[in-house]
């Protein structure tokens, strides 16, 4: 049951277009910075099979730039 | 089930959400998410948003912690606080969590025969009463002791002063404030016989360039790091860090300068040098504000017990300042500082330019240092010879640690030298707080008697026979505990310690008291630029948690003070603030009234006439100033502040050939001083674990070492085994390794040496000579 967080970085002027499709997506709340082009990406998916699709969903998004996952809980120290 | 596996799921999402926010703060500066936070709350939580300031560090952040049905189950950046403008760190977003860790301390626990029994609270404070006035009645009062915390709210370090100094009558109070700004403080007092910084955050906005000493903001106060990115990324204002280590600041600032331990003393003095012989003085600043003065030298490092050191001031003029600079030109310094002549004369040419505000920051890396309060002066020297001092984007600025260093440690005074106002040396300032705690004057002695180190060391020895500690873990924070744990497991001692959490301390306890954490209670922190901020509690602490304040209340009138304690438990913490700002009456340090403090995100003293003054001793802004003239340092008798000629002198202990490194402790941003409430904060401590051992690459590849191998770091005192990292978060330069102190697990303070500043008495825990070896 992945719970994860991601910022995703939307195309120039693009911010409203990325925020519309991702809203369309199940399993995934948006939150939208109020003065800079980033948005916050939180899915919460039943089993692994589940975010994988979710994550291919987002990623196939036109307006998205760039998708970095944070759910940083296990990552790196100097990440 | 569903429900609880609902909300857990709700609750994870909100972290998730909250690790993102912080990832993007760092990232992009001034970022705001605070709205949509709300607008995106589950449906159906009828959410109590209430303010007050963060738990974690002294940059004091306004928090705004969101209470359903009881329970606090978010936290967000107030917009509305001037500090951080609704950003928060990564401890801020997740701080509420540790409330909830298992092992949360909620009852009170009497060691008998061995085993610790839970007790019912008001029998555990019977007992930790009685053992106090025994120990009081058979041994004297200078037996027994308090040892707080720059953690404590205004409230808890009012009444434990006003307990051990104006009621039982010994000074034998410090607190682990002198473990972080005692040095500080000392500069301060030599400097401008003021305590606490002239300027405000508000300098961010302002300056053009931001010189951070040995201070590693980016982890330690990453909001006003964030600010100051801002303004760098905005307006092109500069950052120039200069350190022993490559840190997330130096590689986020326009220049790194590293220099070699303990020379900044004398890149102080050649930048000194430089400003005088170019020409750069402000020479009407200089002459119409600023003494001259020089104090002993060789004082010594404090290794010895009983150890005792006084300055003595010598009044100096200008010729001779100038004729002692002449050991520190550029050229010499370069020498042994490993700073570049030209980076030197670089950094003196930015503090040079009358056309560039300069605003200095720092925090350990000057006062965690065996010449301290030197490092303060010299500092203060560069900021008095060019003017720029107590102005908008000019100024030095001393940053504190934890979260009411400022408001409760310095100005309360929970120093064993300190009285709410002035020193307890001073008979019209012992008389002032006799006068306000109704006792007779004669009770509050004269002298001081434990700083920390020292106080520690008197348990081991067996003159302090009880201790109490408050909102601490001393045996992991002191230094070289491989001296003072055996000393606290000495049956000579009776050791009561309050705490949230179980820690190493509390495990040497006699009787362990069950603390209220910080929104459980009402309280006030101060935090780095004199901002009193005020909070209402907001949950209800589980079990028998009590507050500390009013915990040192019921002792108080178990002891038979009860008169000198008069307060409410429902309202004590107004009424010992409406008690407390009587030492603080006047221009110089009125405090807000407490009505102000609950409506606003904090107001800063002095504040007069409605309004916090921004910034002191500069008549343009500081209502207090009086003397005609455009600056007034009125801390001092004529209103001058002093440059001090301080020396250059070496670390106590240096690498050689059986213990080659210097070893350098420290923070990292995910964990809270000793971790033992960021530890139990699961976001925090799976993003770092555990401690480890930094090496510069060309050292590891030397030894051998790679990146995850065990290692043993020993010194004459003690030894610990951590993971090596290499080339991970932080650059250690060669020679050199740094260990963070948070895990209680890998006890690095067990390395440590014990030597302080012998003006501040503030431990120097940035320099000792260790040696590394697999494990």
């Amino acid at each position: 049951m992945p719970i994860k967080s991601y910022l995703a970085h939307p195309e120039t002027g693009q911010k409203e277009v990325l925020m519309k499709a991702l809203s369309k997506i199940d399993h995934c709340d948006v939150i939208p910075a109020e003065n800079k082009e980033l948005l916050i990406v939180v899915t919460d998916t039943d089993n692994k099979t589940d975010d994988e699709k979710v994550k291919e969903s987002i990623e196939a998004i036109e307006s998205l730039k760039l998708l970095a996952m944070v759910s940083g809980f296990n990552t790196p120290k100097n990440k | 089930m569903q429900n609880s596996l609902t909300s857990r799921r709700n609750f994870l999402k909100k972290m998730a959400a909250a690790a993102a926010m912080t990832a993007a703060a760092s990232m992009f500066p001034g970022i705001i998410f605070a709205s949509e936070q709300d607008a995106n709350l589950p449906k159906g939580a009828n959410l109590d948003w209430k303010k007050g300031p963060c738990r974690f560090c002294g940059v004091g952040c306004g928090i705004l912690v969101g209470v359903n049905e009881g329970k606090a189950v978010a936290v967000k950046g107030d917009p509305n606080s001037s500090v951080n403008k609704g950003l928060l760190c990564v401890k801020g977003y997740h701080q509420i969590m540790c409330t909830q860790a298992k092992d949360r301390l909620t009852h009170a626990l009497v060691k008998k025969n061995g085993r610790y029994v839970q007790t019912p609270i008001n029998e555990a404070l019977d007992i930790v009463a009685n053992k106090m006035k025994e120990t009081i009645e058979k041994h004297g009062k200078d037996s027994v002791a308090m040892y707080t915390s720059g953690q404590s709210t205004i409230p808890e370090g009012y009444v434990a002063s006003k307990l051990m100094k104006g009621a039982i009558g010994t000074n034998n109070l410090d607190c682990n404030a002198r473990l972080c700004m005692a040095s500080a403080v000392a500069g301060f007092l030599t400097t401008f016989g003021a305590d606490e910084p002239m300027g405000c955050y508000e300098d961010i906005d302002h300056a053009d360039y931001f010189i951070t000493w040995g201070n590693n903001m980016a982890e330690m106060h990453p909001v006003l790091f964030s600010r100051m990115l801002e303004q760098k990324n905005r307006r092109g204002a500069k950052i120039i860090d200069f350190a022993t280590r490559t840190t997330r600041s130096s590689t986020a600032s326009n220049k790194s300068i590293l220099f070699e331990p303990q020379t900044d003393l004398a890149v102080a003095n050649a930048i000194c040098y430089e400003i005088i012989k170019n020409g750069w003085v402000n020479k009407s600043f200089v002459e119409n504000h600023v003494n001259f003065n020089k104090g002993l030298t060789n004082m010594g490092y404090g290794l010895e017990d009983k150890f005792k050191f006084k300055d003595k001031p010598t009044k100096i003029d200008f010729k001779s300042y100038k004729e002692f600079l002449e050991d520190y030109t550029p050229e010499k310094v370069a020498k042994y500082s490993k700073v570049s002549v030209k980076d030197i004369k670089y950094l003196a040419a930015i503090y040079g330019d009358p056309n560039k505000k300069v605003v200095s920051y720092w925090c350990m890396g000057m006062n965690q240092h065996t010449r301290g309060t030197w490092m303060n002066n010299l500092l203060y020297n560069i900021h008095l010879l060019t003017g720029k001092i107590s102005q908008p984007g000019n100024g030095p600025f001393s940053l504190t640690g934890q979260p009411s260093a400022c408001g409760t440690a310095r100005e309360v005074g929970t120093f064993t030298h300190k009285l709410p106002k002035g020193v307890v040396m001073n008979e019209k300032h012992r008389r002032l707080a006799a006068k306000i705690w109704k006792v007779p004057y004669e009770r509050i002695p004269s002298k001081p008697t434990y700083h920390a180190t020292e106080m520690f060391r008197a348990v081991d020895r067996g003159d302090i026979k009880f201790i109490w500690t408050q909102v601490t873990n001393p045996l992991v924070s002191l230094p070289k505990t491989s001296r003072y744990r055996p000393g606290m497991e000495k049956e000579s001692c009776f050791v009561v310690v309050s705490d949230v959490f179980p820690t190493p301390t509390s495990d040497v306890a006699d009787v362990i008291l069950p603390a209220s954490w910080h929104i459980e209670k009402s309280g006030l922190y101060g935090n780095s630029e004199r901002r009193t901020q005020h909070w209402d509690k907001m949950v209800e602490g589980p079990g028998e948690t009590t507050p500390d304040a009013w915990m040192t209340i019921e002792i108080a009138k178990r002891m038979g003070y009860g008169d000198l304690f008069p307060y409410s438990e429902e309202n004590h913490v107004e009424e010992i603030y409406n008690e407390y700002r009587q030492f603080h009456e006047g221009a110089k340090h009125g405090m807000a009234p407490l009505e102000v403090l609950k409506k606003e995100s904090g107001a800063i003293w002095p504040y007069v006439n409605g309004k916090s003054t921004q910034w002191r001793f500069n008549a343009k802004y500081d209502p207090a100033c009086s003397n005609g003239k455009d600056f007034d340092f009125y801390g001092k008798p004529d209103g001058k502040a002093v440059i001090w000629q301080r020396p250059y002198e070496p670390a106590p202990e240096i690498p050689d050939a059986e213990y080659p490194f210097w070893l350098n402790t420290g923070r990292v941003i995910e964990h809270w001083h000793t971790g033992s409430m960021t530890r139990r904060i699961p976001v925090l401590h799976k993003a770092v674990p555990e401690a480890y051992v930094e090496f510069h690459p060309d050292d590891a590849k030397g030894l051998g070492i790679r990146n995850g191998e065990k290692i043993k770091v020993s010194s004459r005192r003690g030894s610990c085994v951590l993971p090596a990292s290499i080339n991970e978060r932080g650059l250690p330069t060669r020679g050199q390794v740094f260990v963070p102190f948070f895990d209680e697990n890998m006890l690095i303070n067990d390395v440590t040496l014990d030597a302080f500043c012998p003006i501040s008495k503030e431990p120097d825990y940035k320099k000792c000579a260790v040696k590394v070896e697999k494990a």
